[in-house]
């Protein structure tokens, strides 16, 4: 029994949050490494790209649900979602037209592309603060449950809880499919491949006749879905803020990096192995222990080996091992 | 028009959008600009040489800063001489300890040979070294926080002058360039910008959650300052006189002169930094920076070692970042860690040293007088267009309220896209290289 509710007690505090982060960091990541493969640069605005898709998508949300709008259970942001991304795409479509083609042309060296991106970052940064302001946000409806803890505990007679928010099964569920979708366009249409291609070898992708502005076009378009997709379950799962989808960029490119960046498998794989060190590593696991170990063993303290505050040093650190034993992420990514 | 008459202008136009704002607003504010203009252009000088001599991308500005701020705690706060009583040994035993176990890893790193055995020792080693090192560090914080939380609850500092500080301060952002450095130099340069965003975090979230050492976010407050108070100075019946002598109401007059006096101290430090650097630019060590900026390939061919000079001037950049913060810190007398933001603090010397012209340290000095001016004003002009264009809507609308509030965000706004027209139309900035 007690080894039961250990296992509860660890998927209710670990294991769901966890693959909820994950997901939400890999969507990240793939929108970064995409990126990273076909323009070669490392997009700083990535995460205001997140808040700028997601506050469009809350902006409908509240308007869907000030006319009464609502998908009954599910939350009516799943509903305003499609607007989001379509308003993302125009802005990056836009961008890409206004900033980044002029440096494209020149064959500008990647890191004037990092610069000018940074630049593009403070000016959506701007325009998200000057649109929405720079507090928290609620847009959250719907079930707040698949199950609660209580209903846990009353079904499986257990003495712990184990409680899934509908905004983490959401998140898991829209991932997966997201991921499916996007690894069947890059492997299986022509776009896609013309796509893989370019990363792969530009010159020789470019000898075949494939048009280099349609595949930057194409990733753009693929970049704004997911960087929505990604800022909304990020802000239904936690809250809508503009200044954490910025904190969020080091988790991401930590996760692109440990899988390899330019690599969309290496980009899910790191989004979760990033996420669960967070999760692990900041989880206080005396509970935990409490019920494996013998009684008089149980421990007193917390068992927590760091503090929540200092999460960003954990993907900051698998980063630096990463880099130092391994500087192309664990799946082969670009060259060095 | 030769470049150095164009140059002058270009530094006399800012001159003159200062006193324009002396007249207009008040001495003090104008004042005020000019000293953290002066303390962003040391930084965006110790940028420049990053970015400018050597072609590396810091964006860890924010990090280097703040640990110049705890660089000044360190040195100029008195000790707390209960609170090391309490728990001094065991924080300092249990950070050598913490130290050992990584010096500890490295060793079995370097002298095993690879295969299990050894990832098996490195393991047993950190994790065993991170229980023991908990197990004494943490009863000895708790003893320290407990010590008159109110007003103290950490370690405090040495005691000495406040000026000692900006070197010490200097110096702790090196050490830990040095380690940034030490492994992401060498690989993809995009990866050492990413390493560097993470390391700012990471000090940020130290200062702000360890409070024996800095107090967290309860703030440090009462710096000692190299200047007297101005509250001393009302007292003084010599300045008094002195001021009326001059036709100025006392309490504005000792304002101005605190403000003027550390304004000289930040133009000494400004000049012997740019004078520096001046000479370590026409150095053969400048001209040998910039040869491996320009072809890392061939620099090495000629058996120049990339890396380590990359290392070089990445510790002296950050070094020179770290004093600007140690005296940005002097001159608020408090370090808050809570109002570090990397959008201010390392997004917006990017700028000034783009707008500048990178390459070039008298373009840093501008670019950090110029953006500093516009980051101060913007949001008054902002306000006030914002006025203009909504002067003719209803008094209750809320298209007009919201307006007018969010005129404060016109700033980002602003800087991203000053960033990026220069960068468009003007790329090598206002002073370009020679």
């Amino acid at each position: 029994m007690d080894f039961l509710n250990a296992i509860v007690a660890l998927s209710n505090y670990v294991i769901v949050p966890g693959m909820a982060y994950g997901s939400q960091l890999a969507l990240g990541a793939l929108g970064v490494t995409l990126i990273y493969g076909i323009l070669r640069f490392s997009n700083f605005a990535h995460g205001d790209t997140m808040a700028f898709g997601a506050m469009v998508t809350v902006l409908v949300t509240w308007w869907m649900q000030s006319v009464g709008i609502s998908l009954g259970p599910l939350p009516t942001a799943l509903l305003a979602l499609p607007f989001g991304i379509l308003a993302t795409m125009a802005l990056l479509l836009f961008t890409d037209r206004m900033v980044y083609r002029f440096y494209r042309e020149q064959k500008a060296k990647p890191v004037i592309l990092v610069i000018v991106s940074m630049g593009v970052m403070f000016i959506m940064n701007g325009l998200v603060r000057f649109i929405i302001g720079p507090n928290d946000q609620k847009f959250l409806d719907g079930e707040r449950f698949i199950i609660s803890a209580r209903e846990f505990k009353a079904l499986t007679g257990l003495k712990e809880g184990l409680a899934i928010k509908t905004t983490q099964g959401l998140t898991l569920v829209t991932a997966v499919v997201v991921v499916i979708l996007l690894f069947w366009f890059l492997n299986r249409t022509r776009t896609g491949k013309s796509m893989r291609a370019y990363s792969d070898n530009e010159d020789l992708a470019l000898l075949s006749g494939i048009n280099p502005e349609r595949v930057v076009m194409y990733t753009w378009l693929i970049v704004a879905g997911l960087a929505t997709i990604a800022g909304t379950l990020y802000g239904l799962d936690k809250t809508f803020k503009p200044f954490t989808y910025f904190q969020l960029l080091l988790p991401i490119f930590a996760s692109a990096i440990v899988g390899g960046l330019g690599n969309p498998l290496g980009a899910i794989a790191g989004g979760f192995i990033i996420a669960f060190s967070e999760v692990t590593v900041t989880y206080a696991w005396k509970k935990v222990a409490g019920y494996l170990l013998p009684e008089n063993l149980a421990p007193d303290s917390l068992v927590q080996l760091l503090s929540t505050d200092y999460k960003f040093a954990v993907s900051f650190v698998i980063l630096l091992i990463v880099l130092l034993f391994k500087p192309t992420g664990l799946f082969k990514g670009k060259a060095v | 028009m030769t470049d150095t008459v164009r140059n002058i202008a270009l530094f006399g136009v800012v001159a003159v959008l200062i006193t324009i704002t002396g007249f207009m607003q008040s001495w003090n504010s104008a004042l005020l600009i000019i000293n953290l203009g002066l303390i962003s252009s040391i930084m965006a000088i110790g940028v420049n040489l990053q970015w400018g001599f050597a072609g590396l991308f810091n964006v860890g500005i924010m990090g280097f800063v703040a640990l110049g701020g705890l660089g000044a705690v360190l040195v100029s706060m008195p000790p707390t001489t209960e609170a090391w009583a309490a728990g001094g040994f065991g924080i300092v035993t249990g950070l050598l300890l913490g130290a050992a176990t990584v010096v500890g890893a490295i060793m079995v790193m370097k002298r095993m040979k690879p295969g299990r055995t050894r990832v098996i020792t490195m393991l047993v080693v950190l994790i065993g070294g991170f229980f023991i090192f908990r197990a004494v560090f943490d009863p000895a914080v708790e003893s320290v926080e407990k010590v008159n939380p109110a007003i103290t609850g950490y370690l405090g500092g040495l005691g000495l002058n406040v000026l000692i500080a900006w070197p010490v301060g200097g110096l702790l952002a090196a050490g830990v360039a040095w380690l940034i450095g030490k492994t992401a130099l060498g690989l993809r340069s995009d990866y050492l910008a990413i390493a560097t965003l993470g390391i700012a975090e990471i000090i940020i979230a130290i200062l702000k959650n360890e409070d024996w050492l800095s107090r967290g976010v309860k703030n440090v407050v009462g710096i000692p300052r190299p200047l007297p108070y101005e509250i001393d100075l009302q007292k003084d019946a010599s300045f008094v006189e002195t001021a009326a002598g001059l036709g100025l109401d006392p309490v504005i007059a000792s304002t101005l002169y605190v403000k003027i006096g550390y304004g000289a101290l930040f133009v000494a430090v400004l000049l012997l930094v740019l004078l520096l650097a001046q000479l370590a630019l026409k150095s053969p060590w400048g001209r040998m920076m910039r040869a491996i900026r320009d072809n890392e390939i061939a620099a090495e061919a000629m058996g120049k070692d990339v890396t380590r000079r990359h290392l070089q001037v990445f510790v002296i950049g950050s070094a020179i970042c770290g004093v600007a913060g140690a005296m940005m810190t002097t001159l608020d007398g408090q370090l808050t860690p809570g109002t570090y933001q990397p959008l201010r603090f390392t997004f917006l010397i990017w700028v000034m040293v783009i707008v500048g012209g990178s390459g070039n340290n008298f373009g840093a000095v501008l670019g950090g007088m110029l953006i500093w001016f516009l980051w101060v004003q913007v949001e008054p002009i902002g306000l006030f267009v914002m006025q203009v264009i909504t002067s003719g809507m209803a008094d209750d609308s809320g298209l007009k309220e919201h307006l007018i509030e969010s005129a404060a965000h016109m700033r980002l706004l602003t800087m991203g896209v000053v960033l990026l027209m220069v960068l468009r139309f003007s790329p090598r900035g206002l002073i370009p290289e020679k």
